[in-house]
């Protein structure tokens, strides 16, 4: 449906490479996810597929289109939801929607029952206009916009940022829900804890692909043991453990800090704990854990 | 069309709902087409004079009394020294000296000939030139009555002379707001019609809506009619106030020639102007780039257009930025319509050099338009 062939981009005449040879494909019918931090060339990559941007170098196609060549048939056929909300702040709720339906020569009874289950959120703010709805809400009413000419691709350009844990949640719920209407979702994200939620990430740092796989097997690709440690004094640990020779890589992680050994034999757990105590640590806790998208992201990155 | 007629009733709610906007586009153009012809007055009045006469005789008294009685002149000052004459210059109380020497009388009746010395405040140059004018003329007045009280038209031949009776056409009373008002007008409806075009795109593009209008399968031709007809009829509009309220009510203005052609000339006038519009906001990509772009080409078209001085007496360059801006010809072409009458036959020239500012501005402004970057 969605296929990227060694696609480049450059700003500032070659000075900044924002996309740099990337390549991967997204099925019919698919919740693809592209994650990655700030600057990692998501957003370039989504206005490239949408046509809005032109591309440097390769090749890339939605629908079996060109997005060079076929660019009039693309944008009749994919929704765009960009990071920046982007509709009119001084239209309401319906006068918003009514607009893009007829921007597609379509018509808001037409395709109802697609944004319909979205839509009936914000209707009773129907007649506010858009730039006075919250975070939420804006989102949902920018996602009807993007939905309501029934496109076959949906583009979501970090639909989540800046956007509550409650309503995240059921916004990844909508998608999933519009995912059993057979259309094909492209989302990217900055939050790691969404990658799971997709049927196949790509990871994406500095305008390259890093992996490309369903969440569970990147995870599983791990290459090596994974511990989690804890104790009293969280920061003179991390410099400790990252002072000592086992440790390999060492990263605060929330409440832990996930760490790796340069060897994984038995009795490494032991003596890196009788160190850590000669130090002065109390209430030591080492664990070994199941690697998070996010751990898997700091290790591909440092190699 | 119906993605058209859907755009246009976006792009009017939208101006209709921005609190500041509209009072902006209806009540300031009006605001300043009643205020500004009566303070842009080129009649000099209430000059002020400081008079130092030294002589203090009939002849002197009569002068002076002249001088006052015209109507141009406020007497400052009054004395007889030259130094506190200068120093009220100096001070700003007075912009003309007139220094009557003594033996004033006595010179010019037994001599029959007699100095004055008239020393001007060059700072305000339209003032000093036209107030040094006036007081010159006044003298030379006083002169010929002098010479008509001793000259016995009875007794000698008289003496030959010129004179000069003449007529001004097309303006009778030389009311210069006759002049002014239908330039004016024209200077209102390019700032707003170029101010407002040239924002309105941008601010799309600032907003971010842009992009999402970029994704959809309109046409650029429907974006960008979409974008010019409301200020096409907002141009239209404020030129209807401004030519049926204020000009005619308030100044009376009537145009002599036929209103339909004045609208001809304002509809193809008014694309030209909307095309730079366009241009402007094609090349910025914020409200503040374009608000600065359009303020400095506007500032060039409306003092080089020959609103408030005659293009004619402008030096070569000049003349040539003159003749490549739009404003001029309109300006132009109302005041031959509107003062003189002028038919279609005499400004047939000016409507294809309209019809070629409008294609030029547009056709650069839509190929530079790109709904991709």
């Amino acid at each position: 449906m969605v296929t990227l062939e060694n696609i480049s981009k450059t700003y500032n005449e070659g000075a900044l490479t924002a996309v740099d040879k990337v390549s991967f494909e997204v099925k019919k019918g698919e919740l693809f996810g592209l994650i990655g931090p700030d600057g990692a060339g998501k957003t370039s990559i989504f206005r490239m597929l949408t046509t809005v941007l032109l591309p440097d170098g390769g090749n890339a196609s939605v629908n079996g289109l060109d997005v060079v060549t076929g660019y009039k048939e693309i944008r009749k056929q994919v929704g765009y939801m960009p990071g920046k909300f982007s509709l009119y702040q001084d239209l309401t709720v319906e006068e918003n929607l009514n607009f893009f339906a007829t921007l597609f020569n379509t018509t808001v009874k037409e395709n109802y029952d697609l944004i319909k289950e979205i839509y009936v959120q914000i209707e009773p703010f129907k007649t506010r206009k858009a730039g006075k709805l919250s975070g939420g809400m804006k989102q949902k009413l920018a996602l009807c916009c993007a939905l309501i000419h029934r496109p076959t691709v949906l583009f979501l350009d970090e639909p989540t940022t800046g956007v509550d844990t409650v309503s995240r949640k059921e916004f990844w719920d909508m998608l999933k829900r519009l995912k059993v209407q057979g259309i094909t979702i492209l989302v990217s994200t900055p939050y790691m804890d969404e990658a799971t939620l997709c049927e196949r990430i790509a990871l994406i740092q500095s305008g390259k692909i890093m992996s490309i796989d369903t969440p569970a097997a990147i995870i599983k690709a791990y290459p090596e043991p994974l511990f989690a440690v804890k104790s009293e004094k969280m920061s003179v640990l991390l410099q400790d453990l990252r002072k000592q020779e086992s440790v390999k890589s060492c990263f605060a992680f929330g409440e832990y800090h996930h760490l790796t050994f340069q060897e994984n034999s038995p009795e490494v757990q032991p003596s890196l704990r009788k160190n850590l105590e000669k130090l002065g640590h109390a209430a030591i806790e080492l664990k070994e854990i199941t690697p998070t998208i996010e751990d898997c992201f700091i290790q591909l990155m440092n190699h | 069309m119906r993605t058209l007629l859907f755009l246009l009733r976006k792009e009017f709610k939208q101006i209709f709902r921005n609190k500041s906007l509209l009072p902006m586009i209806f009540a300031m153009p009006m605001i300043q087409l009643l205020v500004m012809p009566l303070a842009a007055d080129y009649e000099i009045k209430n000059i002020n004079i400081s008079i130092v006469d030294h002589d203090r005789s009939p002849y002197s008294q009569q002068l002076i009394s002249k001088i006052t009685a015209s109507g141009y002149f406020v007497l400052a000052d009054f004395g007889d020294s030259f130094d506190a004459a200068f120093q009220q210059i100096e001070e700003e109380k007075s912009d003309l000296i007139l220094e009557i020497p003594e033996g004033f009388e006595r010179n010019l009746v037994r001599e029959n000939r007699e100095k004055l010395f008239i020393a001007v405040n060059a700072i305000n140059g339209t003032k000093a030139s036209l107030g040094g004018a006036y007081l010159n003329q006044i003298i030379q007045n006083y002169n010929a009555e002098v010479r008509l009280d001793w000259i016995d038209p009875y007794r000698y031949n008289p003496i030959p002379q010129i004179e000069v009776a003449s007529s001004n056409w097309f303006n009778p009373f030389m009311n210069y707001r006759f002049f002014m008002v239908p330039g004016i007008l024209v200077f209102l409806v390019t700032m707003v019609g170029a101010y407002m075009s040239a924002l309105n795109i941008v601010k799309e593009k600032e907003i971010g809506t842009i992009e999402q209008i970029n994704v959809t399968p309109i046409k650029k031709y429907q974006f960008i009619l979409g974008k010019l007809i409301p200020f096409w009829i907002i141009g239209i509009i404020i030129f209807s106030i401004g030519l049926f309220f204020v000009a005619r009510i308030v100044y009376g203005i009537v145009p002599m020639g036929s209103i339909f052609l004045l609208y001809g000339f304002l509809a193809i006038y008014l694309v030209a102007l909307l095309g730079v519009g366009l241009l402007i906001s094609t090349y910025s990509d914020t409200q503040q780039q374009a608000m600065s772009v359009a303020f400095f080409i506007m500032m060039i078209f409306l003092l080089m257009s020959g609103l408030f001085t005659p293009i004619e007496s402008m030096p070569g360059w000049a003349k040539v930025i003159a003749y490549s801006n739009p404003v001029s010809y309109f300006i132009e072409v109302m005041r031959m319509v509107v003062l003189k009458g002028s038919g279609f036959q005499d400004i047939s020239k000016y409507f294809l050099i309209m019809i070629g500012f409008a294609a030029f501005f547009n056709t650069w402004a839509i190929l530079k338009y790109r709904k991709t970057s």
